[in-house]
């Protein structure tokens, strides 16, 4: 970013809520149905019918709150939020405005200078979700499918906080992570069941007073987000430098074009004569319902981390890296409990070669194809030194192919690593024979070539021999 | 055998004797519709067919020992409750298209107690009206002088039971669409206590004032109706989990040393001399059967209506926003585009009085008025709430005339909303609190019946129908039957 300007982002960010059926029906939430095959009567604004609530959605909110440390109100209202839209049957959300059920809460992120930087959460609210406008493949007219209509939401706001396309990303990750961890949300950013609005403004360095923002609308990826606000930042400084002015305004992001186009001005913007919805109870939470949220909250990112560094003695970035998910987590957790083998190896196998496979195969740790247990066998192979860990990644490629246990690959395939001294010393005496030159040059000094020893000997044994015997045997015979 | 002459407790005592079948009683009251109907407009839709059916399930039931509180009974339903295969106008072209696709709670509790449906009754568009002239498909006639107007918004459910076309009728009240309409037509009109009966399946005008009630005959009849549909429903968040008494039980009981509150501010200039006396002698009626008359005081009851046309527009520009033209109901043809659809759907769909209505309450939440108008109104409507609960504390029931005056004539205020609106000054204050409220046949003036209007306290219909039916033991206005349709 250019010199001298001061980036200043907030961001809306939507959360579908993992629950089966609608926050005011009893139709499923399910994804990819054929369209309007999930809206009832209710979702269809059908005259007469009235919205119920789903409790299930207040326990997830709730949980959301006190899982970033924000206050979970003791009454909340949903008020009615009314625009006419095609795919919003009822010419109005149901939302909540002045009341929401989330407010204060905080996290925190790595800034971009690596240091610990605290993001406000001003509020966190529960809304229903609208249907979809389909406009592609019809033939003068639009199409609407109904069936996302009434889906949960959290919408979560943040403060102003946010400095960097960076720091948004970072800030984006952490809610989407605590959603998972919580199990209130899928994360899904491909079927939109997180997606975000991220408001940008720019000022002077220095500049007290905030700049005009611009709205974003719509962004339902990690890497879209850093894009669309990095074009607009530039878009605004341009603008200004240039002698122009920054209007409020909403915007869209167009992924093919990389540049974010004014899609309402402020002028056009709808008044949603929001009020309380009188279909619908305040709602009222005790705080006997909150401590029983708390008492059922699972150990954080945060907290995880941390005692992945503290209990297992992981580094750092690798814990980092195993707590993006819980169930990451978990399979870390199980596979380090089912072996001997020091925790760090672990941590390098998950966060490596397991890592890898899966993005291969575009798996989710949930679908391995080595379950935690079978991995812990294979890694205990390599600390009670049967094998070694460069064997072992043959071994773990054919127990991903589904050929077998580490245990029998291991003996079927004969890769037993060899411990015999009296072995190992025939194959090295054969090797020093073999290279009368190699010798003399080593004997002269030339000390790196005992990797090309120790090489020749791995490649007779077919790479069983265990590596610091051959190492010890190697250096004894040839100092002789 | 006259059976329309009937009520509905005669009725199940004659279908319980086996004087006569549902099927006869069905069919009498069929006749009595199609012989008179066309004098009164009273009903949208006529279902004889299935009302036969029905009827005759009825009496199948009743010989198989499995016969329901109101088995084989004939009612209408007002024309603003869904009823399943069965078009559901309420009172508007917007709707005149429409066929429920689901039958209202209530609906459905009627039948599955027996009751058999004999149509849908007229009601002014959306129930926004206190004269049934803004209906789409003409006004109703008063029974006791067709040139004169029955009230509204239920003024076909009232006709229609004051003609004897039928023995009941559901209604609904946001204002006092049940008892203004029973005050001029000589029939008791029930509104409960809101969240007493669900409000699931009736297409919603002011969600937080509406609320389904009953015209009838007798309070014993009214009592009958409330036992079957009060109660909770899960289907409607606002609807109360209150238990529900026994409401014939009820209305046995004495009203020995019942305090009855009288309202110093709706004996003031506005009420007809003559309607002021027929309500001093009905509570005159109720001291004789021991009940004590107490003067209370609700100093805010005159914001009641200007706060009414304030929180009821503003409510109703929303639930009526879902009629778009897109999914149901009235669609303009050949729309241009997006905004065109809407604008003419709407524009022609909906009457005047409903689009004075939508203005009104668009006005009222948007930016910049919110806080003058409807959170305004907001407030003082719990000060009017307050001044009741304040008067319960030492009367039981508030009694009171339930119109200023009697029947108007048709035409006479149609085209001033203000005077139109007037008619609600004693009925709406129990909608702004939520309060359940009646109103009963007392007396005539200038051969035109009124009413006398009861409020009790939140869930206390029971002392309601006790004061009313201790007063029709006293007295028989309610037998009175305009001459026409005897």
């Amino acid at each position: 970013m250019k010199a001298g300007w001061e980036v200043v982002i907030g961001l809306e960010i939507h959360t579908q809520l993992a629950t089966r059926s609608k926050i005011f029906s009893g139709a499923s939430t399910a994804y990819g149905a054929e369209p309007n095959t999930q809206a009832c009567l209710v979702d269809l604004g059908y005259p007469g019918v009235l919205p119920v609530l789903n409790e299930e959605v207040v326990h997830m909110a709730a949980m959301f709150g006190l899982a970033v440390n924000a206050t979970v109100a003791p009454r909340s209202v949903f008020a009615r939020k009314n625009y006419f839209y095609p795919d919003l049957p009822k010419g109005y959300q149901i939302s909540q405005f002045e009341l929401p059920i989330v407010e204060h809460g905080e996290l925190c992120i790595t800034d971009d200078d690596g240091n610990e930087k605290r993001i406000g959460i001003t509020r966190a609210h529960l809304e229903e979700d609208a249907g979809k406008s389909i406009h592609e493949g019809l033939d003068r007219s639009s199409g609407i499918d109904l069936n996302r209509t009434g889906t949960p939401l959290l919408e979560i706001v943040s403060e102003p906080d946010i400095r960097s396309a960076k720091e948004a990303i970072a800030y984006m990750r952490k809610i989407h992570t605590i959603a998972r961890y919580l199990g209130i949300s899928d994360g899904n950013m491909q079927e939109g069941s997180f997606r975000c609005d991220a408001n940008v403004s720019v000022r002077p360095t220095g500049q007290e007073e905030l700049g005009t923002r611009a709205e974003i609308k719509n962004l339902n990826s990690f890497r879209f987000v850093e894009k669309a606000i990095n074009f607009e930042i530039e878009r605004q400084i341009d603008l200004i430098e240039d002698g122009g002015e920054v209007v409020q305004e909403t915007r869209l992001y167009d992924s093919v074009k990389d540049e974010t186009r004014s899609m309402r001005s402020k002028e056009e913007a709808n008044d949603y004569r929001y009020f309380p919805d009188p279909d619908l109870l305040p709602v009222e939470i005790s705080p006997e319902f909150i401590e029983a949220v708390r008492n059922e909250l699972p150990e954080l990112p945060d907290a995880k981390q941390q005692r992945f560094v503290d209990d297992y003695d992981v580094k750092q970035d690798d814990a980092a890296i195993l707590t993006i998910s819980r169930a990451v987590a978990d399979y870390f957790e199980a596979a380090a409990g089912a072996t001997e083998a020091n925790a760090q190896l672990v941590a390098n196998w998950v966060v490596g070669d397991l890592s890898g496979a899966l993005n291969k195969d575009g798996l989710e740790i949930g679908d391995s194809r080595v379950a935690a247990g079978e991995l812990a066998e294979l890694l205990t192979r390599i600390h009670d030194n049967t094998i070694s860990g460069k064997i072992a990644k043959q071994v773990f490629e054919a127990m991903w192919a589904g050929e077998g246990s580490a245990d029998t690959l291991i003996e079927a395939k004969g890769l037993k690593q060899i411990t015999d001294s009296s072995a190992i010393e025939a194959v090295v005496d054969k090797v020093i024979e073999a290279n009368p030159g190699q010798v003399t040059e080593y004997k002269a000094g030339k000390d790196k070539l005992i990797g090309f020893f120790v090489g020749q000997v791995m490649k007779e044994t077919k790479g069983q021999a265990n590596p610091g015997q051959v190492n010890q045997i190697l250096k004894t015979k040839l100092s002789s | 055998m006259a059976l329309h002459t009937k009520n509905l407790g005669e009725l199940a005592a004659g279908l319980e004797n086996g004087d006569f079948t549902s099927v006869e009683v069905t069919q009498s009251f069929l006749d009595r519709i199609a012989a008179h109907d066309d004098k009164l407009n009273a009903l949208i839709t006529v279902t004889g067919d299935d009302a036969l059916a029905a009827a005759a399930d009825a009496d199948a039931a009743r010989a198989a020992g499995n016969a329901g509180v109101l088995n084989g009974l004939p009612l209408i339903h007002k024309d603003i409750f869904c009823t399943r295969g069965v078009k559901t106008s309420c009172g508007s072209k917007m709707l005149d298209n429409f066929v429920s696709p689901y039958d209202a709670t209530i609906v459905e509790r009627m039948a599955a107690a027996g009751a058999v449906m004999l149509g849908k009754s007229n009601m002014d568009e959306f129930a926004m009206g206190s004269s049934n002239e803004t209906s789409y498909y003409g006004p109703v006639r008063n029974p006791w002088d067709l040139e004169r107007s029955p009230g509204g918004s239920s003024g076909g459910s009232a006709a229609s039971v004051a003609a004897r076309l039928v023995p009941a009728a559901t209604a609904t009240d946001t204002g006092g669409s049940i008892r203004q309409p029973a005050a001029l037509t000589n029939t008791v009109g029930l509104k409960p206590t809101y969240g007493r009966v669900s409000r699931f399946g009736m297409i919603a005008f002011a969600s937080s004032l509406d609320q389904a009630g009953t015209i009838t005959h007798t309070v014993e009849d009214a009592a009958r109706l409330l036992g079957v549909m009060a109660g909770f429903d899960e289907r409607d968040s606002t609807s109360v989990n209150e238990p529900v008494p026994d409401y014939l039980a009820e209305i046995g009981k004495s009203i020995k040393g019942l305090r009855v509150g009288v309202v110093r501010q709706h004996f003031d200039e506005g009420l007809d001399a003559e309607c002021g006396a027929r309500v001093k002698e009905a509570i005159a009626v109720l001291e004789s059967l021991g009940a004590t008359a107490v003067e209370v005081d609700l100093p805010n009851i005159d914001l009641s209506v200007p706060t009414y046309y304030v929180v009821a527009p503003a409510e109703c520009s929303s639930n009526l926003s879902r009629f778009d033209g897109v999914r149901f109901g009235h669609r303009a043809e050949n729309p241009e585009d997006l905004s065109d659809l809407y604008c003419r759907s709407r524009g022609e769909g909906f009457g005047d009085e409903v689009k004075r209505r939508i203005l009104t309450g668009t006005y009222a939440l948007s930016a910049g008025y919110y806080d003058a108008y409807y959170l305004k109104a907001q407030q003082v409507r719990h000060l009017i709430a307050d001044d009741f609960k304040k008067a319960f504390e030492d009367v039981d029931v508030i009694a009171g005339p339930t119109t200023p005056t009697p029947a108007f004539k048709l035409g006479d205020k149609v085209d001033d909303p203000i005077t139109m609106y007037l008619n609600d000054i004693y009925t709406v204050g129990a909608n702004l609190g939520g309060f359940p409220a009646m109103s009963v046949p007392c007396g005539f003036v200038n051969d035109l019946p009124i009413g006398l209007h009861l409020v009790g306290h939140h869930f206390d219909e029971s002392a309601l129908l006790r004061c009313s039916h201790a007063y029709q033991q006293e007295t028989d206005w309610h037998s009175a039957c305009p001459e026409a349709f005897k």
